[in-house]
C-alpha cells in the first residue's frame, strides 16, 4: 500500500503521538473518568492504524510486526486470567475474580485494588487484537492480490 | 430532549434506508456512517460516555476499513435478477412486518415508560458500588468487580475473532505461495 501526500504524513506525525498518550490516559484513569480497557485500546489501535495509512506499508516489516502484536494479545487476556486465578489463591475465600489489594482511597490514582490491573490488561488486549486483524488484512492483500 | 431523540432517530433511519438502495457503495458505506454517528449523540445525550467513547472509535475504524475494500475492489453494485416470485416475497414481508409490529406493541405494553429504570436490581449495585469496590467510575466497578466473568467471556470473543481472522486469512497466503 502506497503513502499519502506530505500535508498528511506531516499532520500525522503531530497528531498520532497525543492520540497514543490520551490512549494510555483513558485506560490508566479508566476507574475514576469515562472509558477504561475497551475505549483506549481501540484508541491505541487507531493511532497505529492512522501511521500505517498515512506513512504506507512498505516501511514496514508487517510480518514481523503481526508476530509481534499477535503476541502481545495473548499476554493480555493471559494477565487477566492469571490475575483472576490470583484471586482465588491469595484472597483467601477461594473467589474468582475477587478483589485481593488494598483499596486505597476513592478518587485517587491508584485505588481501587485489582481494577486497574484488569483495565491495563484488556487495554493491551483490545488495542493488539484490533492492529492484528489490520495487519493480517494488508499482508494477505500485498500477497495474495498481487 | 425526546423531541431531539427522535429527530436523531429519524435521520439514522433515513441513511440506513439511504445506504440500502444507493447505486454508488462508496456514498452508501458514507450513509452508513450516519446511523454510527448518530448513536454516539444518542448515547451521549443519554449520559453514556462509556458507550460514546467505544462506539466512536469502533465506528471510525469500521469506516475506514470498509472504504478501502470498496476502493480496492468495486464501486458500483451488481444488480440482482429480478424473478417471478418477487411479488409472493413482498406479500409475506408484509404479513411477517404487521405481525412483528403487532407482537412489538404487545410487548412494550408491559415495559415500564422510557427512562424510567427499574430500579429494584440496580440499588444493590448503585448505593454500596463505591465503598465495596472502590472505584469512583461505577461503570468500571460494575465491568470489573460484579460482572468479571462477563468481561471474561467479552475479552474471549474478542481472542477468538482474531485468532479466526488469522487461520482463514494466512492459511491462504501461504497456500498459494
Amino acid at each position: 500500500m502506497k503513502g499519502m501526500t506530505i500535508i498528511v504524513k506531516t499532520v500525522t506525525q503531530i497528531v498520532c503521538g497525543v492520540i497514543f498518550l490520551y490512549g494510555i490516559y483513558i485506560i490508566v484513569h479508566g476507574h475514576l473518568t469515562p472509558g477504561g480497557g475497551f475505549a483506549g485500546g481501540t484508541i491505541i489501535a487507531g493511532s497505529f492504524i492512522l501511521l500505517i495509512l498515512a506513512f504506507g506499508s512498505e516501511f514496514l516489516a508487517l510480518k514481523k510486526e503481526e508476530t509481534g502484536s499477535s503476541i502481545l494479545e495473548s499476554t493480555g487476556i493471559l494477565i487477566f486470567l492469571i490475575v483472576a486465578v490470583l484471586g482465588m489463591i491469595i484472597g483467601g475465600l477461594g473467589i474468582f475474580f475477587i478483589n485481593f489489594l488494598p483499596k486505597g482511597v476513592i478518587g485517587k490514582l491508584l485505588s481501587a485494588g485489582v481494577i486497574p490491573v484488569y483495565n491495563v490488561a484488556v487495554g493491551m488486549e483490545v488495542a493488539a487484537a484490533l492492529l492484528t486483524v489490520f495487519l493480517a488484512l494488508l499482508i494477505y492483500r500485498d500477497e495474495v492480490l498481487k | 430532549m425526546e423531541l431531539l431523540l427522535i429527530i436523531i432517530l429519524v435521520l439514522m433511519i433515513g441513511g440506513a434506508i439511504f445506504s440500502l438502495e444507493a447505486r454508488d457503495l462508496l456514498s452508501a458505506v458514507i450513509a452508513y456512517g450516519i446511523v454510527g454517528f448518530g448513536l454516539v449523540i444518542c448515547f451521549l445525550l443519554l449520559q453514556a460516555p462509556d458507550l460514546a467513547l467505544v462506539q466512536i472509535v469502533v465506528e471510525t475504524i469500521t469506516l475506514i476499513i470498509m472504504i478501502a475494500v470498496i476502493l480496492n475492489s468495486t464501486r458500483e453494485e451488481i444488480k440482482p435478477v429480478k424473478g417471478k416470485r418477487s411479488t409472493i416475497f413482498v406479500i409475506f414481508v408484509f404479513i411477517f412486518i404487521g405481525l412483528f409490529l403487532y407482537f412489538f406493541n404487545r410487548t412494550t405494553e408491559t415495559l415500564s415508560a422510557f427512562g424510567e429504570h427499574v430500579m429494584r436490581m440496580s440499588k444493590a449495585y448503585l448505593q454500596p458500588g463505591a465503598e465495596k469496590t472502590g472505584s469512583a467510575n461505577l461503570v468500571t466497578g460494575v465491568i470489573f468487580d460484579y460482572r468479571g466473568y462477563d468481561t471474561l467471556g467479552e475479552a474471549t470473543i474478542l481472542f477468538t475473532a482474531v485468532i479466526g481472522v488469522l487461520t482463514v486469512l494466512r492459511l491462504k497466503g501461504r497456500k498459494e505461495k
